[in-house]
């Protein structure tokens, strides 16, 4: 980080591999939130508060760093301006209470900055995390505040990024941190038994982040905040916190070895392409070797996860050179003990074309049956999507017509509708 | 001023339209791309949506206690929108050049379908008023 100290920013763009950030010190800020509002929640004993006085300061420092370019001590200067900003509430506030004695102590017994700064605690982005993707709060609510709480991100980025007016998301932070104040979650990290209680659901929130980038990174968004890099950096510095679980290991091998694939998978037109259709030299073989690195370190420990499953399945697709060379039987064995360990419709659904892959498309059909009557997913898309795929595996391209148009009338994706009626149109032989 | 432009159709249209030959259904929706690049380079874009089909469409009306009470019958003369463009322009005129455009999307055989837009403005906020 010390090669940014003191610089001023431009012409230092080459040294940001990722398009991501347009300023040269967004990566720095974002890598410095979680720890400076760490410091100020700690001190305020005010969660709430303090992440909208980070806030604050991340703004200032967008704006004043380009032209006054990045302090020495970039750090200190963000709990500063924070700090700053807690203070004048604090003072505002006991303006507003007629100097009430206690509020006052606590204004007059603020420590200097740098007092605050030598209570930084590595644990903090933890204590964030699991604060952020609390239990209490919905899927959506706890991206939102992940995302600006420990990922650093302006309330206006996260917005951009979900389509929504920035007023929205911005009331939806805010009830997120109603919720996690009613809830009395004291600031300090969970207890070990607490902690692995809950690790699931930060993990799920993190998938969830990767999952909405990953899906609608199709098309011309470029000016939108590309989710699914922020995902992985997230699960990346997640990694460095928890560096002997397993399943956070499995979840960033997971990420890489999706996200390798992200450049094969739309077309000249953005039109999608699938796995396999696609070309298979535009996969990112840099994510593909740390991917299957991770993955070979995690799956060396003794219990396997969700993540490590599915992080295993997509290491062999991305394995094979050639979609003949998939390995699907041992896909298959995977997806069995998937279904074992974490049962769902959709794994159901995946399990089914990995059975279709060795023992025929007869075989998925009559595996899919028992999804008919399961609500979760009997009218789900994909359902029918797959239905349609083996049905023409068959040859019985009447029946995947109709599945291909049916897929094409649930599912609430534009690019991934064009690609179902484009399929039932080339069946159908016009 | 801001205009919506509507691409409206019957359920028979969109049936239809899932049937076009392989050929026509990609050049429509690279016409769609195309055009809405368009309305973005040419500085008038604000927002565009498409929307799910009318087999997917649902009328949903309060009973008793507030609950909601869901219909999906629809006469077959109804009109449903397929998708919206809101633009920001500088006359009204200049709201149906740009209608007249969408209009002229290919539909089967690649032809001009030269489909009915419906233009209507978009009303503004207090702030005009000067309220």
């Amino acid at each position: 980080m010390r090669i940014w100290a003191s610089k001023p920013c431009g012409g230092k763009k080459a040294e940001m591999a990722d398009h991501l950030y347009d300023a040269p010190f967004e990566h720095l800020l974002r890598e410095l939130a979680p720890q400076v509002l760490g410091a100020v929640a700690r001190r305020f004993r005010d969660f709430s508060s303090a992440e909208d006085a980070v806030q604050e300061a991340m703004i200032s420092a967008f704006t004043q760093w380009p032209q006054k370019g990045v302090p020495d001590n970039p750090r200190g200067w963000l709990i500063q301006v924070a700090c700053r900003r807690m203070t004048d509430q604090v003072r505002s506030e006991i303006a507003r209470r007629e100097r009430e004695t206690v509020v006052a102590a606590e204004a007059e017994s603020l420590p200097p900055t740098l007092e605050i700064e030598a209570d930084m605690d590595p644990d903090d982005t933890l204590i964030l995390l699991f604060m952020c993707c609390h239990p209490a709060l919905t899927p959506s609510s706890a991206i939102a505040l992940t995302l600006r709480a420990v990922g650093g991100l302006t309330t206006a980025e996260i917005a951009n990024a979900f389509l929504v007016p920035e007023a929205t998301m911005a009331q939806r932070i805010s009830r997120a941190k109603q919720t996690i104040k009613d809830s009395g979650v004291p600031f300090r990290l969970p207890a070990p038994h607490e902690r692995t209680e809950r690790l699931p659901a930060v993990l799920r929130v993190l998938y969830l982040i990767f999952s909405e980038g990953y899906a609608s990174s199709i098309g011309s968004h470029l000016q939108r905040l590309d989710l699914a890099r922020e995902a992985i950096r997230l699960t990346r510095s997640t990694k460095t916190l928890l560096a002997d679980n397993p399943e956070v290991a499995g979840l960033l091998a997971l990420m890489l070895l999706t996200d390798a694939r992200r450049r094969a998978r739309t077309g000249p037109d953005e039109e999608l392409i699938p796995l396999d259709k696609q070309d298979r030299t535009l996969w990112d073989r840099a994510e593909i070797s740390e991917g299957i690195e991770l993955l070979t370190a995690a799956l060396s420990r003794a219990s396997v996860g969700l993540y490590q499953l599915q992080a295993a399945i997509a290491a062999v697709h991305d394995e094979a050179e050639r979609v003949e060379n998939t390995d699907w039987p041992q896909i298959l064995a995977l997806y069995e003990l998937l279904k074992e360990i974490a049962p769902s419709p959709m794994v159901t659904l995946n399990h089914a074309i990995a059975a279709a892959m060795v023992h025929g498309p007869a075989k998925g059909l009559e595996l899919l049956r028992a999804l008919d009557s399961d609500p979760r997913i009997a009218r789900h898309y994909r359902l029918d999507a797959v239905r349609a795929h083996l049905f023409e595996k068959m040859s019985d391209h009447e029946a995947a017509i109709k599945h291909y148009r049916i897929a094409a009338a649930r599912t609430t994706s534009l690019p991934e509708r064009n690609y179902l009626i484009t399929q039932a149109a080339r069946l159908a032989g016009n | 001023m801001k205009y919506i432009l509507m691409m409206t159709g019957k359920k028979s249209d969109f049936e239809g339209y899932a049937r076009w030959s392989k050929a026509d259904l990609q050049a429509n929706v690279s016409f769609m791309r195309a055009f809405s690049k368009e309305l973005k380079d040419s500085g008038v874009f604000v927002s565009t949506e498409g929307l799910g089909w009318p087999s997917e469409a649902k009328l949903v009306r309060a009973g008793k206690n507030g609950e909601p009470i869901t219909d999906g019958v629809f006469p077959e003369s109804k009109e449903f929108l397929a998708g919206y463009w809101i633009i920001d322009v500088e006359s009204p005129d200049q709201a149906y050049k740009v209608a007249a455009r969408a209009s002229q999307a290919p539909g089967p055989g690649g032809k001009p379908a030269n489909m009915p837009i419906e233009v209507r403005p978009v009303l503004s906020g207090h702030a005009d008023l000067g309220l």
